[in-house]
């Protein structure tokens, strides 16, 4: 029963995703990494491949595709640029609060339109003041008749310069907690919201990522997704779901740095032989394949257990995907930048990029550390 | 219009060939296989030409083993409309696979016929002109631009010639028409496109359907050989002097350059 092999359609769906990453994300990658412009033309590339919103069922015209189809897309994607591979998931992201809550009327209301022209959505969770502590969120919901008014902010939000709608996470009463957090949909050209500056960041640059600020921003309560107090459980819900799909996005990084690396250690010489006769670099080279490997066998069997209905331990093999995907790809690509020696320290080179990159996958949709925190959690629960 | 595209499946150029140990082949375990690139070109030239014409269909035809069906599904999900497989499990001549190819064409009725102008794998630079030469129908290769008249009864084609020169020849259909690098920028197989192509059926059809049962190869493969190693290249001593003479005898009477 145990089965290690992508079906034909997986496979022709990870070469074509490979094709599009070598012929149009690695020659542009360094450029926009250069000048943290938008992507926007690539991005555009991905939606008319069929790579956003994968999600969307089937009965809604879309592809109904699980998190497999997700992971393979994302490890591809991944080894070209993170930056670009992070613009491109985030629709995902955005709009699975919709097709987890939402009802059939909101689903062809809020998600069915990203079918038809490459639009792109944020996802809105995280605050100045609450990062990990997602629960303690502060955006304020106030109903006023059959209208929410939202007071607050959000903080990096992931192409939120760019997106047609917002998903965003409010409370309407803090005193409940992650009880008191609701679900709302916002079309972007809502009065009363603002976009802070484009971030410059250290990697992953050529995405948007800004603060958003909410001003007695009219919501209809037709745009509440799920019932009230929902909100919480339906951004969990939608990390779970997400989360394995970012951690594959590391494989796709670690394996770039890993050949890089490789190629370079056979050309490379010094005390008369290639840098990859040593042994200080085999074991390097070493160590990034066994940690590849594992990553990735956790990223499809985490995306396994959710495609087939087992979604609490899908949750916890997510965290154990990401965890280990995150910081293995840390490694890896710290490693390569090492085995490049100064070389690998300029901008001539591919691999410095990608240490910058996957640093930024140690931090987002929950940090290594909450990471061990769900796993450890899970441990203890008995 | 009724638009073919014949395609062969061939080796990725990335490969590493190794023969077979009687020397009739190469090893075709474990290789990855993709179309050939030029056949690629013609498979957008298609769609393209169908769009121009905002009417038509396209159908892609390939002769070989079960394995060219993959071929086949990936053309579909760029967009082809209809695939047709022409299943044949031992390795053919050109004669042969262009006997087949011109029969399939003969069957669906083709007004226009795109291929690439040679595989990458053999280099031969021959089916178009089979198929070509079978049906009785004008041919025209190394086509870069390809523009069919509304009413579809001729083409006009820009040809690459030597030295850049370039030819424009204007021919009746139907045609065979043999594109090279330059003519567009094949599309890829899209998500959707790949979803739907697994579901397509694909039409088969052995030698015997084709009325070809008897026929045989008339070439036989006898002898692969790898290309000889290549040498390393050559390292200039002396003084700067003592090396410019050499270099300057070496570019006229070796490389032959000046």
């Amino acid at each position: 029963m145990l089965n290690f092999s992508l079906s034909d359609d997986q496979i022709a769906l990870r070469d074509m995703v490979r094709k599009f990453v070598q012929q149009d994300i690695i020659p542009n990658a360094a450029k926009f990494d250069e000048s943290g412009e938008f992507p926007k033309e690539i991005i555009n590339k991905a939606w008319e491949l069929g790579l956003m919103n994968i999600a969307i069922p089937e009965k809604f015209g879309g592809m109904g595709l699980g998190i497999i189809e997700d992971v393979v897309i994302s490890e591809e994607l991944g080894a070209g640029c993170l930056g670009m591979t992070t613009s491109i998931a985030v629709n995902t992201l955005a709009l699975y609060p919709i097709l987890i809550g939402g009802t059939e009327a909101q689903i062809e209301e809020f998600a069915v339109p990203f079918l038809s022209s490459p639009k792109l959505a944020a996802f809105c969770l995280t605050e100045p003041g609450s990062g990990s502590d997602a629960g303690s969120l502060s955006t304020m919901a106030k109903e006023e008749g059959d209208h929410f008014v939202v007071n607050g902010s959000k903080m990096w939000i992931t192409n939120a310069g760019h997106a047609e709608l917002f998903t965003v996470f409010c409370t309407t009463n803090k005193d409940l907690k992650t009880k008191g957090i609701i679900c709302l949909v916002i079309p972007a050209n809502t009065p009363g919201i603002s976009l802070g500056k484009h971030e410059n960041k250290l990697g992953q640059r050529c995405s948007d990522t800004r603060a958003l600020t909410f001003e007695n921003v009219r919501v209809p309560k037709k745009n509440m997704i799920g019932k009230f107090g929902e909100g919480f459980k339906i951004a969990m819900r939608t990390l779970d779901r997400t989360r394995t799909p970012i951690a594959a996005g590391a494989v796709g990084a670690a394996r770039s740095a890993m050949i890089y690396a490789k190629n370079y250690s056979k050309e490379r010489k010094q005390f008369g032989q290639p840098i990859a006769n040593f042994q200080a670099i085999q074991f390097m080279l070493a160590d990034m394949a066994v940690n590849i490997e594992s990553a990735r066998l956790l990223c499809y069997k985490s995306a396994w257990l959710i495609d087939n209905g087992q979604e609490e331990q899908g949750g916890y093999f997510s965290a154990l995907a990401k965890r280990h995907a995150a910081d293995m790809a840390m490694e890896a690509a710290t490693n390569a930048v090492q085995i490049y020696g100064g070389y690998g320290y300029t901008k001539e080179y591919p691999v410095e990029k990608i240490m910058r990159d996957v640093k930024l996958v140690q931090i987002y949709e929950g940090t290594s550390q909450i990471q061990r925190v769900v796993i450890a959690r899970h441990l203890l629960k008995d | 219009m009724n638009i073919l595209v014949l395609l062969k499946q061939v080796p990725d150029t990335e490969t590493k060939i190794r023969i077979t140990s009687d020397k009739k082949n190469i090893e075709t375990t474990d290789l990855k296989w993709i179309i050939n690139p030029y056949d690629e070109f013609a498979i957008e030239e298609g769609l393209k030409t169908k769009e121009r014409l905002k009417e038509g269909t396209v159908t892609v035809v390939t002769v070989g083993p079960t394995r060219t069906v993959e071929a086949l599904r990936t053309a579909v999900a760029m967009g082809a409309d209809n695939a047709i497989h022409v299943k044949v499990e031992e390795t053919l001549d050109t004669y042969l696979v262009a006997k087949a190819l011109a029969e399939v064409c003969k069957k669906e009725g083709a007004q226009i016929i795109f291929t690439g102008k040679q595989a990458i794998d053999d280099d031969q630079a021959a089916t178009f002109g089979y198929v070509a030469e079978l049906l009785q129908y004008p041919s025209v290769t190394l086509a870069v631009k390809c523009d069919v008249s509304v009413d579809k009864t001729k083409a006009t084609i820009e040809q690459e010639g030597d030295s850049g020169a370039k030819n424009i020849i204007e021919t009746s259909l139907p045609a065979v028409i043999a594109v090279t690098k330059g003519i567009n920028t094949p599309r890829y197989a899209s998500l959707p496109g790949i979803m739907k192509a697994k579901k397509k059926e694909i039409k088969t059809y052995s030698m015997a359907d084709l009325g070809l049962g008897s026929e045989t190869s008339k070439t036989i493969d006898s002898d692969y050989q790898l290309p000889p190693e290549r040498a390393a290249g050559k390292k200039l001593t002396g003084d700067i002097p003592t090396q410019v003479k050499e270099l300057v005898r070496l570019l006229r009477e070796e490389a032959k350059v000046i």
